[in-house]
């Protein structure tokens, strides 16, 4: 736990070094550059494109799970049971079409750029939060859900008191799967022209430069098992605060 | 007062709760004993509104409950769940404040009540209150839900099988405490339980279910001595009978004149506890103390009568 901590102190301190100071590690790549090439990627900081990265993941996550979260309750109150097909059936849609195939369709109305790409990881991420929102918010111990109605809460009580709170590690770790899937496939907004550390592996891939293929997938992977760890402990955090660890592990 | 008036619950095709009638005084406990499955949470649980009749009307004080919104009524009446029902992500403490909380009682005035309730229930406050229920073991546990259910001293008061889980020391000890809050409170308490044992020590009167159907609603001594059906008398257990008959008197009350040696007994204890005494002292009488004082004797004869069967 300890080491395991150490270590990824030490990855984010690599990582940070990199992208403020990407020349410091020009002998490293240089092994996989051929002669007369350059070893570091020179077509613009990667400091900023590792935050736009990192900007257009977070939008979509934020929007997927308002999205997915609000639609989870909805069709899980009594009013909006009948929705719950439905629902269900468009978040799966969103998760089956191909993320190149929204890009393909999204640029003829909204242009080149950064929107197509929200867009696709918005729709991409809707699936995992909803299905583990709906998961967290039916699966509650009929006991305690019981005994909110017992009390005499309100549904917006129940909701808000019990039932949110209890679900939150599972509603979460839909979340971090869906920052995960978005994080790695936002590369591929590169090819309509949207910032993203997808540029910086095309970029090697025309130029026949491999260590700018391996920055940028380098930086995509670090940054994943950074934020899937983060996300993971804050989880394990949040199951025990709320008295649920030995529910978890059983 | 609670009235039952012909209530019926069907899920799909069967009468789980089956045209009951019940009328329960205020301030009396009201114990309902059947097998399982025999529609007891189903009943109470349309007390409190958490199922809805199929048929019938249920009146609080005189009011239909049908027009009271759920969660209205629901402040009002305590509810000790099967199984406790804890909320998971709140400490001791806060599980205990939840009604008077939805209330919207005072923070210092809902401090006071936790504390009191858990001294009550004999767990430290210092030591339990900001605990989380599942660093609780199984009987402390069940016992901060029925704190929760008494929190905002409410005048009804549903308990199922909230004793389940505790051991007979801490269950006797329960039991007590739970009709010194009652005859203080006068509160009215519905109960079901399996233990005939329980029925008859808590019982005002006590409703005897069978497969939906309210066999009979009675005082224990009559359904101890006059069970309705075959089924009551098997439940009560006829060989038990006398033993159970003798646990419902207080030595206090068959006191007869005279000095003898042996131990003596306090005037407080059940008549059924008097007879083991005297049984295990092989000794046909044992003298009678009230406050260390000797105030007569108690004769194994006498509980004999007490226990054949009331003509
Ligand atoms: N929501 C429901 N839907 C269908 N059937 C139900 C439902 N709730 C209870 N039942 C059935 O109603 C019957 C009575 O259930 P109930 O819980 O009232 O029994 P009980 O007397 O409390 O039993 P126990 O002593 O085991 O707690 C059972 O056969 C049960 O399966
Ligand atoms: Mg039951």
């Amino acid at each position: 736990m300890r080491i395991g901590l150490l270590i990824r102190l030490i990855v984010l301190v690599v990582l940070l070094v990199f992208l403020i100071h990407p020349d410091t590690f020009a002998g490293f790549f240089a092994l996989f550059a051929k002669a007369g090439q350059p070893p570091i990627y020179n077509q613009g900081s990667l400091l900023d494109i590792t935050l736009n990265h990192l900007a257009i993941v977070l939008t979509a996550t934020v929007a997927s799970t308002i999205i997915a979260v609000g639609l989870a309750i909805l069709v899980t109150r009594p009013f909006g049971a009948e929705f719950l097909p439905l629902s269900r059936s468009l978040a799966n849609v969103g998760q089956t079409f191909p993320p190149v195939a929204v890009l393909a369709l999204a640029v003829p109305v909204l242009g080149f750029g950064t929107a197509p790409t929200l867009v696709a990881l918005f729709l991409y991420g809707l699936l995992p939060i909803f299905e583990n929102t709906l998961t967290g918010l039916t699966n509650l111990p009929p006991a305690v859900t019981d005994a909110a109605k017992g009390v005499g809460m309100t549904g917006w009580q129940r909701l808000l008191k019990v039932e949110l709170p209890l679900a939150l590690p599972v509603i979460l770790s839909g979340i971090r799967l869906s920052t995960v899937i978005s994080l790695a496939t936002a590369t591929i907004g590169s090819t309509v022209a949207a910032r993203t550390l997808g540029e910086v592996i095309i970029a090697g891939l025309t130029a026949n430069n491999t260590a700018f293929v391996l920055q940028g997938g380098l930086i995509v992977g670090v940054l994943a098992v950074l934020i899937y760890d983060a996300l993971s402990a804050l989880e394990r955090f949040l199951m025990a605060r709320t008295g649920q660890l030995g529910r978890a592990a059983a | 007062m609670i009235e039952i008036d012909d209530i019926t619950k069907i899920y799909g095709e069967t009468a789980v709760v089956d045209r009951v009638s019940l009328v329960i005084d205020p301030g009396t406990i009201c114990v309902i004993v059947g097998t399982s499955g025999s529609g007891k949470t189903t009943l109470m649980r349309m007390i409190n509104k958490l199922v809805d009749q199929t048929s019938g009307a249920i009146r609080i004080d005189g009011e239909d409950i049908a027009g009271i919104p759920a969660y209205e009524l629901r402040r009002r009446i305590g509810y000790a769940i099967q199984g406790h029902g804890l909320f998971p992500h709140r400490t001791v403490g806060q599980n205990i404040a939840t009604v008077p909380k939805l209330l919207g009682w005072d923070k210092a005035k809902i401090a006071d009540r936790v504390e009191e309730l858990l001294t009550l229930f004999q767990l430290d406050p210092a030591q339990y209150r900001d605990r989380l229920p599942n660093e609780l073991s199984g009987g402390q546990q069940q016992r901060v839900g029925v704190a929760r259910a008494l929190a905002a001293k409410p005048n009804i008061l549903l308990m199922d099988e909230p004793y389940g889980a505790l051991d007979p020391v801490i269950r006797a000890k329960a039991q007590e405490d739970l009709l010194a809050v009652q005859r203080q409170f006068e509160t009215t308490i519905v109960l079901v339980t399996h233990d005939m044992e329980e029925a008859i020590h808590l019982g005002t009167k006590i409703a005897v279910m069978d497969k939906g159907k309210l066999l009979q609603h009675d005082v224990p001594q009559q359904i101890i001595a006059n069970p309705s059906t075959p089924f009551v008398a098997e439940l009560i257990g006829s060989a038990e009978r006398p033993f159970r008959l003798l646990s419902l008197g207080k030595v206090a009350d068959h006191i007869e004149p005279g000095e003898v040696a042996g131990t003596p007994l306090d005037a407080g204890v059940s008549l059924r506890d008097a007879y083991a005494e005297l049984l295990w002292s092989g000794r046909p009488a044992l003298p009678v103390t009230r406050d260390g004082k000797v105030i007569g004797q108690v004769t194994l004869a006498q509980l004999a009568r007490l226990a054949a069967r009331p003509q």
